[in-house]
């Protein structure tokens, strides 16, 4: 496939890697923020060829990871009422809410469908015009651009039995709360790359100038990851902090305009709590009042309902990069995917699953080893 | 069966009177004679179902027999490359191969949901006709019974099969020998894929069938050419992954697979990319696991391409000497990871 | 954030006051894709496709930069290493 396989090269890998080599004189710590990196980055095996000095860590990038656990549970109480057929991307099926997840739900009667658009939810709600059609809107920048067109059309065509669960959430103020807690260790960030398609890469000025940190804005690719991470290198070796664009085939400074236009006639920024992380200001995107009734948890009743976290999970600290999954006690035994405690073994994109999969073998002798990378 | 291969044949029991089958075609009284006469006897054809009699009796050529079942719920019920029909003998007749067996016998019991279409189940029986002569079996008993509209999806089918072992080869995970080399019988993921392709929302546009095929005729060359296959495995759901961790774990030897010479055609490859899935886990209904000696390889691979059989055939990996019993894949730049099976079915990520 | 997979614009299917849309190929398989972002792609330009929609073109241009990049730091690493 064309723009997909020349980045999974062999070849060019190794050469990334001996130049990674060649530069690397310290230690770095640097953060990729987005869950389909850190999956390129475990399956592939970057971390493993990559010189020990790098520690990578990998940040709350997956949105189904992130998504708060009392909007997990609306979305439960939503699904579980009669007459709703509730649509979901299928990453947040498993995710679990205070008692349950969504499957759960689909076994106890409720009708729950995968959809691979937002807005293949439309013809849902057209075929069923007796039934309610409600959609989890979760997802970063990068999803915003198809939940806000699924709304704006839904206007057009004045339906009126569909709504959305909105859990749209921001990244560029997640960095910001990592790089200002207390104990942070981030030195530079893969900034994710879908992500900056849509809204460009000028956010990111003010946290360089900020924090002083490199941001390389990165594909998702071996060959995308392996430059970015010896951009963001080169960036810490020479003593920059800059905004640069790994991924120039697909990001453009300004980003897309017209999806942004769109974002910006139905959403509009609001605080977010994150699982893991807490409240997060101005993190996240809601309805205008334009399109209030579009709303479901409005139209459900649900806005009340509030959750505690899991006080085993640790996902939290692992979304921030100050524990990786071997550190928490409960990993591949009271939490594994079959049976996970937090959003970070559910998403295959989540470093626990990733690290439960790819890793299981070696985690044994990393925990003895002392939690070093690499045997 | 195409619609083409339909045309000229019609359905035996008239549609004008019949057109969808009724509780009562499960009752026990004439309908439900009728209905196994006309569909299942007429269409299967073999003196033992023809005998009519409660079980199929039969002397077997070998004192080393094998036995499987297996039970079908494939949604949607034809789909490109196949039907549950013909899944559900090669499914049955695959498994005996893998135990190194010549098919001989099939059971095949149905559960009829009420309101079902009575031409489509006649296109099911011919297709299950067709897909056992193909592999040289016959089904000699069955079983009908018809639920109430609501307590099943259309139509479930159960399989059992009888075949004999003529060798004295034992073929199982615990014969892995370290060396051996692993062979895959060619591309994978497309039954998932051509599954998926047609669920409601997540479809597209392909041209990709089912690999559902029967496998036993293939095993058979390969013994009758005296190659000392160590362990065979279809690979059905969980995929390529599923049935590797399995045999290594059972074997208790690492088993070594590079992603670069796992065969996987274009459009399988598009269609996972777009849904996030992984190949290796996707379902097959018509490729295997070979573990050969090392020595055999060669030999084994050039039965398979012979004659245009399956030209994809490819060797993908090696059985270590470590008795750690993983799986472990080089990926494509050359780094290597654990591969391990999948809690529960893939789904479609945007993540 | 995250699967967005690089296909090529096919055909156009609609392109009316409310949606644009076309069949993306990816591998050979052809999907139905909102083309309603990227109002400049075409029949025959590559986009990136996120959910159903196409969020980006390719800039066929900036692809192989990836590759003159690695270039260019070997260069810089072979001068360096001859100093």
């Amino acid at each position: 496939m064309r723009y997909v396989d020349e980045f999974r090269d062999h070849e060019a890998a190794v050469r990334y890697v001996r130049q990674i080599n060649r530069i690397t004189t310290r230690e770095w710590t640097i953060m990729e923020v987005c869950g389909g990196q850190t999956h390129a980055i475990l399956k592939s095996g970057i971390d493993q060829l990559i010189p020990g000095k790098i520690n990578l860590l990998h940040g709350p990038g997956c949105p189904v990871c992130v998504t708060a656990v009392e909007l997990i549970d609306r979305a439960i109480a939503i699904a579980s009422k009669e007459n709703v057929i509730f649509c979901s991307f299928g990453d947040m099926l498993r995710v679990p809410g205070s008692s349950k997840d969504l499957i759960s739900v689909r076994a106890e009667g409720g009708d729950i469908r995968t959809v691979y658009a937002p807005t293949d939810t439309i013809r849902i709600a057209y075929e069923n015009p007796d039934r309610e059609v409600v959609f989890f809107g979760i997802g970063f920048e990068t999803t915003a651009p198809a939940n806000a067109t699924l709304v704006y059309q839904a206007r057009q065509m004045n339906l009126k039995n569909l709504s959305i669960l909105m859990a749209q959430v921001l990244i560029p103020p997640a960095m910001e709360a990592i790089l200002s807690a207390p104990g942070n260790n981030v030195m530079g960030f893969l900034a994710a790359g879908h992500v900056c398609s849509v809204v460009g890469y000028d956010d990111y000025e003010h946290i360089v100038s900020k924090y002083n940190v490199p941001i390389v804005v990165t594909g998702f690719e071996p060959l995308d990851i392996l430059q970015g991470i010896y951009m963001t290198i080169a960036q810490l070796e020479e003593g920059r902090a800059e905004v640069e664009n790994q991924y120039r085939r697909a990001v453009r400074r300004e980003g897309n305009i017209t999806a942004q236009k769109i974002m910006g006639e139905v959403f509009n920024v609001v605080d977010r709590r994150w699982r893991g992380l807490g409240l997060i200001e101005k993190s996240g995107l809601a309805l205008i009042h334009k399109y209030a009734e579009f709303d479901a948890e409005i139209r459900f009743g649900v806005e009340q309902l509030t959750a505690e976290e899991s006080t085993e999970c640790i996902s939290g600290l692992i979304l921030q990069g100050k524990k990786k999954p071997y550190d928490c006690p409960v990993f591949g035994s009271l939490c594994t995917p079959e049976y996970p405690l937090g959003a970070t073994m559910v998403s295959s994109e989540g470093a626990c699953a990733a690290y439960y999969r790819y890793r299981k073998e070696g985690t044994e002798s990393i925990k003895q080893s002392g939690g070093k990378e690499r045997p | 069966m195409s619609d083409n291969e339909y045309s000229g044949l019609s359905c035996p029991i008239p549609i004008s009177e019949y057109p969808h089958v009724l509780l009562a075609h499960g009752g026990g009284g004439k309908l439900m004679h009728q209905l196994i006469e006309k569909i299942f006897t007429a269409t299967f054809a073999n003196p033992m179902l023809e005998t009519a009699h409660d079980g199929a009796v039969f002397k077997a050529d070998s004192d080393r027999l094998a036995f499987t079942t297996d039970s079908y719920v494939v949604d949607p019920l034809f789909f490109p490359g196949g039907d549950i029909g013909k899944l559900a003998v090669d499914g049955t007749v695959n498994d005996l191969a893998m135990c190194g067996a010549r098919p001989l016998y099939l059971s095949c019991g149905f559960i009829i949901e009420e309101g079902f279409s009575m031409d489509s189940l006649w296109k099911i029986a011919l297709s299950m006709k067709q897909a056992a002569d193909e592999a040289k079996v016959s089904i000699v008993t069955g079983d009908t019974k018809v639920v109430d509209k609501g307590r099943g999806h259309g139509l479930f089918i159960n399989t059992a099969g009888i075949g004999s072992i003529g060798h004295d080869l034992t073929i199982a995970p615990s014969m892995v020998q370290p060396g051996d080399a692993v062979i895959v019988n060619g591309d994978i993921g497309r039954h998932g894929m051509a599954i998926m392709a047609h669920r409601e929302s997540l479809s597209f546009e392909t041209t990709i069938e089912s690999d559902c095929a029967p496998l036993a005729d293939t095993v058979m060359r390969l013994l009758d050419e005296d190659i000392e296959i160590h362990c065979l495995r279809d690979l059905t759901r969980g995929g390529l992954a599923a049935s590797l961790v399995e045999i290594a774990s059972v074997s208790g030897y690492r088993i070594a697979v590079e992603e670069s010479k796992i065969p996987v055609v274009d459009q399988v490859r598009g269609a996972c990319e777009i849904l996030g899935f992984d190949p290796t886990y996707v379902a097959n209904e018509g490729r295997m696991v070979i573990f050969v000696p090392k020595k055999e390889a060669e030999k084994a691979l050039a039965v398979l391409r012979d004659q245009g059989l399956w030209p994809e055939a490819a060797i993908i990996g090696r059985v270590g000497d470590e008795r750690t019993g993983i799986v472990t894949m080089k990926s494509l730049i050359g780094a290597e990871r654990i591969v391990d099976m999948l809690s529960g079915e893939q789904l479609p990520r945007i993540c | 954030m995250c699967l967005a997979v690089p296909g090529k614009i096919e055909s156009i299917e609609s392109d009316d006051a409310l949606s644009r849309t076309g069949k993306v190929s990816f591998g050979g398989i052809l999907k139905e894709v909102n083309l309603t972002l990227v109002p400049e792609a075409s029949v025959g330009n590559y986009v990136l496709v996120h959910a159903g929609f196409a969020i980006s073109t390719v800039n066929e241009e900036e692809a192989s930069q990836t590759f003159e990049y690695l270039h260019q730091i070997e260069e810089l690493g072979q001068s360096g290493e001859s100093d």
